[in-house]
Parts: C-alpha cells; structure tokens; sequence
C-alpha cells in the first residue's frame, strides 16, 4: 500500500482528454448509501464507528473490483497524507477531518473511490475525464449493485435511499460537472450565469474555495434535488445545460478575442512569465495565474505548454502535493518558494525559443 | 420598522431557531443577507437546510407547541428533534418514520415531492421494520459482547444475518 504510487499518474480529472476539454475538466457521479444495521454517522459512538468501518470494508473487499483497489484507513494516515487525497479529489474534505474510523477504497486507475464513514456511511464516487455522464454513471451503477449483493443498504418504499441528510434522500445521487470558465469570470458575466442555474435547480461551487470564490475559475456544476427524478432524469437535468455553459464560455472567448486580442495576449504572456520567474509564490495566485495560461493556450495565444502539462501544475503546485514531490513538511513560507522552485523547472525555456513559437 | 443593524426600513422579520433560545430581528434586505449569511463552521447545505427548517417550524406553531416538539425522541437511535434542527443531519433509518409529519414538510421544501423514483436495492431488499430491528439487534449484540456473554452474541448474531438475507423474525 502506498500514496507515492499515485504520484507519477494523473487522476482522470487532470488528463484533460475527452470530449470539450477545453472547458469541461471532468464528469463525477456520487451515491450516498447507508448500511440498515447501523444509526446514521451521528449516533454512532466509537465502537459503532470502529465495527462500521472493520465490517463494511471487509465485506467489500469480497467484491473483485474493489478487492484490486488500495484501502486507505484514513484515520492512520498523516494529515499531509489526507490533504494530499483530498487534492486529487479521492476523498471529501470531511471524510480528511472527521474523526475515529474510517476508511476508502481507491481505484489504481484513480477512476473512482468508496469512503467509509464520511457523512454517510459509504459515499461512492466515479471521475471521467471530459464530459462524460454515461460512462461515470454506468460504472457507479455496476458498483453501486455489486456492493448492494454484499451489503444491506437502508431504504425506504417510499422516500428511497435513506441518508444522514434529508437533502440527499431518494437516489442519493449527486451529479457533478467541473468546468473551466475564466473568460465568462472575465467578461463578468459568471454571476449571471450561476442565477439562471439556481433557478433551475442546479448548484454552483468553486473548486476548491468555499461558496462562489473560485480558485482558478473552475466550478462544479450539480443537481440540487436528489428526491422524485430517477437516475436518467438527473444526469439528463445537468447534462442538458453543459453544453449551454460551454456555448456561453466560448461566446465569451470570442469575445474576448474580438475585442482586445493583443491585450489578452499580453495579460497570458505575462502570467506566463511570473509563474516562471517567480522567487516565491502562494497557491491562490498560481491557479490565478495557471488559469489565465490555460485560457490562453485554449485560444492559441501561447504556445509554450500544453493542456495536459498545466492540468497537471494545478494540482502538483497544492500545498500537500509539494510537500510530497519534495518529501518533507514545510510551513507555509518554505512551501511559497519551494512551489516557485517547481514552477520554474517544470516551466523550462529551451534557450531562444520564445513562448510564442 | 427599522433595521436593527442600520437605519433602512426592515423588510425581514427574522424568528430565529437555531440556537438554545427563541430570538427576533428585524433587518434591511442587505443586512438579512448577511445575517443569513452561512457561518464558515457550516456548509453551505446545512445551514440553508436549518433556516428551510425554522422557517417552516414558525408557521402556526406556538412556542410551547416547538418546545414539546423538541423534546420528541427516537426510540431507536435516541437523537431529539432539537438536536436534529440544530445539527440538520438525521441519527438512524427509523428517524423517516418517526418523524415522518415533522420531515413531510420539509422534504417538500427541498425537493418539491416527497416519493422515490429511480434504482431500488436489487439483491437485499428488506422490509423497514427489519431495517429498524436490525440497528437494535446490533446494539444488543454488542451489549452481550460488553457483558462476555458470547452464547446470546453469537444467537443475535444469526438473528441479524436471518434479516440480513430477507427473512422476518
């Protein structure tokens, strides 16, 4: 068992491969399920916690799928170690801060993950690259049906899939799409969009801030209701409306280029330039930065570095990915330069060649 | 009225809930918004899901009516309704049943119906009254584990894999 395995792959949510990559980062589908034998999360004391945790996952690692997957007891692993799972996204932030038992299964490939003991008993989530519902959704299902052959979910004729939180009964499901949009951030018309899904029911989340502040102008679109649609209906509701948002966005680029070319060119470069020669520099303004970079790539305005690489710089420049590219903890003032360092060698000019050829 | 927080005329007369006390405001739209404003502890999802909740509690309910209604227990998991409006996460399976009037409503709010439509457990559907008896045979289990008394651990231990594959007790 080791993290550092993951180190020299890219989950399925950085490749940047599939269909409209350029604005959709990745698809995920999320099942909340709960085990009939035990109280929710809530009323669970150690003991319970602890036989949850020992028996589910012992049950579950009859299933082949997962029986090949790393287990992970998050509970024993260090807090960089849980930060570091949490930025590739195979963990929940409360799953890396609640206490006692707990646990998660996660795919070699990093195409999906089953927490134990996060805010329902077992939360499963599948990733793909681009946008691509069906394929997430198939897999979740197949999943979803092998663990319910080893496993007695909590449900409910009538209200479904039982969960800790009545927001998430009936399917239990959650359907996300990650999307880069930083030119509708910069023509300033996100707000108006993120209104316009509210009222359809769907809600809008920063990558990794809370609330609406984006970090690197990402969002996470997703269902708001999980009660009375069947699974098709909802990865139909936000299906539907990515490729409204990904017409918008490339309005906006358009835009963008239509209006001020050179200038947008210039803001690029430069971004280019600082996150090159940078001493030190924080992790907000690297994404800021790195975003700006992506968007002009998407538009040709750079040539310099591709997609592929900048995806990965988003997540190899976070705090706990730095300190296991270097090996040892460092406070936030070490981590600065040390991103900085990471930017410049990874960011390399061949001698003459300019970013534009 | 006047705002409580500035001098604009209020337009938000707040009856809060949340706390171990009944309190009211009365605010400005600007200074609602942020009074509503979820506090960083919280998510996002909670704490919209305990105003949802308060808000639909203040509709015809005297305070002695809510009083009452937090004391209501489950008699499965032990969780109050006050401690269920306070934290907005739910301590067992039987608590949809249990509080089934009080939570109606409040599905409603959220999802605009109230009835499952989509995928059912395939292999091991069981009913919900052994659902309910299942997370007490588990705790009496470990009970008799506590107390070393093996022999009854072992029996509810059958009990609970009988249930488990769809038999009734």
């Amino acid at each position: 068992m080791s993290l550092e395995r993951f180190a020299n792959q890219v989950g399925p949510w950085m490749r940047g491969t599939g269909p409209q990559s350029d604005i959709v980062i990745s698809s995920r589908v999320r099942l909340a399920r709960n085990v009939a034998e035990f109280p929710f999360m809530m009323r669970c004391n150690d003991i319970d916690r602890a036989n949850l945790e020992a028996s589910v996952s012992r049950r579950l690692r009859e299933i082949p799928l997962l029986g090949e997957c790393e287990y992970f007891n998050v509970s024993s692993l260090k807090p960089v170690d849980r930060q570091y799972l949490v930025e590739r996204q195979l963990i929940s932030r409360e799953l890396a801060d609640n206490n006692g038992a707990r646990g998660v299964f996660v795919d070699r490939d990093e195409s999906f993950s089953v927490m134990i003991n996060e805010e329902d008993h077992l939360r499963l989530q599948v990733m793909r690259s681009g946008l691509d519902f069906e394929a997430a959704w198939d897999q979740i299902n197949a999943l979803d049906d092998a663990i319910d052959e080893k496993i007695c979910y909590a449900f409910h004729p009538q209200y479904g899939y039982l969960t800790a939180c009545p927001t998430n009964v009936g399917t239990g499901m959650r359907v996300s799409v990650m999307l880069h949009l930083p030119a509708l951030v910069l023509t300033k018309q996100i707000e108006k969009v993120f209104r316009s899904l509210q009222k359809i029911n769907l809600a809008v989340r920063g990558l990794y801030g809370e609330g609406s502040q984006a970090m690197g102008d990402f969002y996470q679109i997703s269902n708001q209701l999980t009660l009375g649609k069947s699974e098709y209906e909802l990865l139909k509701q936000v299906g539907d409306v990515v490729p409204v948002i990904i017409s918008y966005e490339r309005k906006a680029r358009q835009f963008l280029l239509d209006g001020s070319r050179e200038d947008l060119q210039r803001q690029v470069l430069k971004a280019y330039a600082t996150l090159q020669r940078s001493g030190q520099i924080s992790s907000e303004e690297t994404m800021h930065l790195l975003s700006k970079v992506r968007l002009g790539i998407n538009l040709e305005l750079i040539q310099a570095i591709d997609i592929p690489t900048i995806n990965r710089l988003f997540v190899h420049t976070q705090p706990a990915h730095l300190q296991k590219l270097r090996g040892s903890e460092m406070d936030t003032a070490q981590r600065n330069k040390a991103r900085a360092n990471y930017l410049h060698s990874q960011l390399e000019q061949p001698s003459g060649d300019s970013p534009l050829s | 009225m006047k705002c409580q927080r500035c001098d604009k005329q209020a337009a938000f007369h707040i009856t809060d809930l949340t706390g171990e006390e009944v309190s009211s405001v009365h605010l400005c739209p600007a200074c609602a918004k942020v009074y509503l404003e979820p506090q960083q502890a919280k998510t996002v999802e909670t704490s919209s899901l305990i105003s949802m909740l308060s808000k639909q509690l203040k509709v015809g309910q005297t305070a002695e009516q809510l009083a009452a209604l937090d004391q209501k227990v489950c008699p499965i998991c032990g969780i109050s309704f006050f401690e269920f409006r306070k934290q907005g996460r739910l301590g067992c399976p039987h608590d949809y049943t249990f509080f089934t009037e009080e939570l109606e409503p409040l599905i409603v709010n959220i999802h605009g119906v109230t009835t499952h439509k989509g995928k059912t457990p395939t292999h091991r559907s069981i009913s919900s009254e052994s659902q309910t008896q299942l997370i007490q045979l588990r705790r009496q289990m470990n009970e008799a584990v506590e107390k070393e008394d093996y022999e009854q651990a072992s029996q509810i231990r059958d009990l609970i894999r009988k249930l488990e594959s769809g038999e009734s007790l």
